[in-house]
């Protein structure tokens, strides 16, 4: 991703490029223990030699690390935010189910319009598939700072509906990557 | 411990289920995706759950399978439902308002 930098701070964002490409190598190794289900010395060295290029040749591509705030209080967001999520998960499943048990498919769809304030290309990637995964709601299309939401049934004041929705997920979003 | 993973995996299985007979009854190509990608990812990660409990030594590579399906279903959801509105799959009659038929001249 592209962040601007002015060249007073530069060294000081160099250093937070730095603690990222660090996670997101971390991450990458992590998964391919998690895959290979071995600490043996031979799997960690080519672990560590694939997830080092991998960080190299792909640094300035987008990742979920980046624009990430290194901090506590996102590491405490992001696990809020994961909980929320999947509390909305589940409801979104007994609703659906209970949409389509009933057989007269009591259903009102519309495509409402919501406005984010998240400016972190990777914080709108998440409400986006957040929302998606949120009871009776689904994202269709984001253009700059609007986002664009299928309901399935939307009541009298959706707009509003898909706001709060919207809010809910971003609270944490913000502090995670603002 | 067997019992529990049992009814988890079937609890999964169920909301897979519904979410077929939701692809079944929706009207349009939009309530079908969204009945689509919430049935299956948490029957499909109920299922995961169920089997890392009957089997504690999968647990690394069904986390990872559940971590992808996490990030790409509801991405790839989305990408069909962009793609179904721009190329102009029509929406169910008893739809109301679609702000993004509104807004798309001035978007484009």
């Amino acid at each position: 991703m592209n962040e601007r930098k002015s060249s007073g701070n530069r060294s000081q964002a160099e250093a937070i490029d730095a603690r990222r490409a660090f996670l997101l190598f971390a991450t990458l190794l992590l998964f391919w223990i998690l895959l290979n289900g071995s600490l043996a010395f031979g799997t960690l060295t080519a672990g560590a030699v694939a997830a080092g290029a991998i960080t190299f040749l792909f640094k300035d591509s987008l990742s979920v690390f980046s624009g990430y705030r290194i901090m506590p209080a996102s590491l405490v967001a992001s696990v809020r935010f994961v909980a929320f999520f999947f509390r909305e998960l589940v409801r979104a499943n007994l609703q659906l189910a209970r949409l389509v048990l009933t057989p007269s498919l009591p259903i009102r769809p519309a495509i409402v319009r919501v406005h984010t304030g998240l400016k972190s290309p990777v914080g709108r990637l998440l409400l986006a598939n957040a929302i998606t995964l949120t009871p009776g709601t689904l994202s269709v299309e984001i253009k700059g700072e609007w986002l664009y939401v299928h309901w399935v049934s939307a009541e009298a004041g959706a707009e509003v509906a898909t706001a709060r929705i919207a809010a809910g997920f971003e609270r944490y979003l913000e502090v995670m990557y603002g | 411990m067997d019992v529990i993973g049992a009814l988890i995996l079937l609890a999964g299985t169920v909301f897979l289920l519904l979410g077929s007979l939701g692809l079944l009854r929706m009207p349009d190509a939009y309530n079908r995706i969204q009945a689509g990608t919430k049935a299956a990812t948490l029957g499909t990660l109920l299922t995961l759950l169920g089997a890392a409990i009957l089997m504690p030594a999968w647990w690394a590579k069904l986390l990872l399978i559940g971590l992808f399906l996490l990030f790409t279903n509801p991405l790839s959801s989305q990408v069909l439902a962009r793609a179904a509105h721009r190329s102009g799959a029509a929406l169910a009659p008893q739809t109301g308002v679609d702000h993004l038929a509104e807004d798309r001249e001035d978007l484009s």
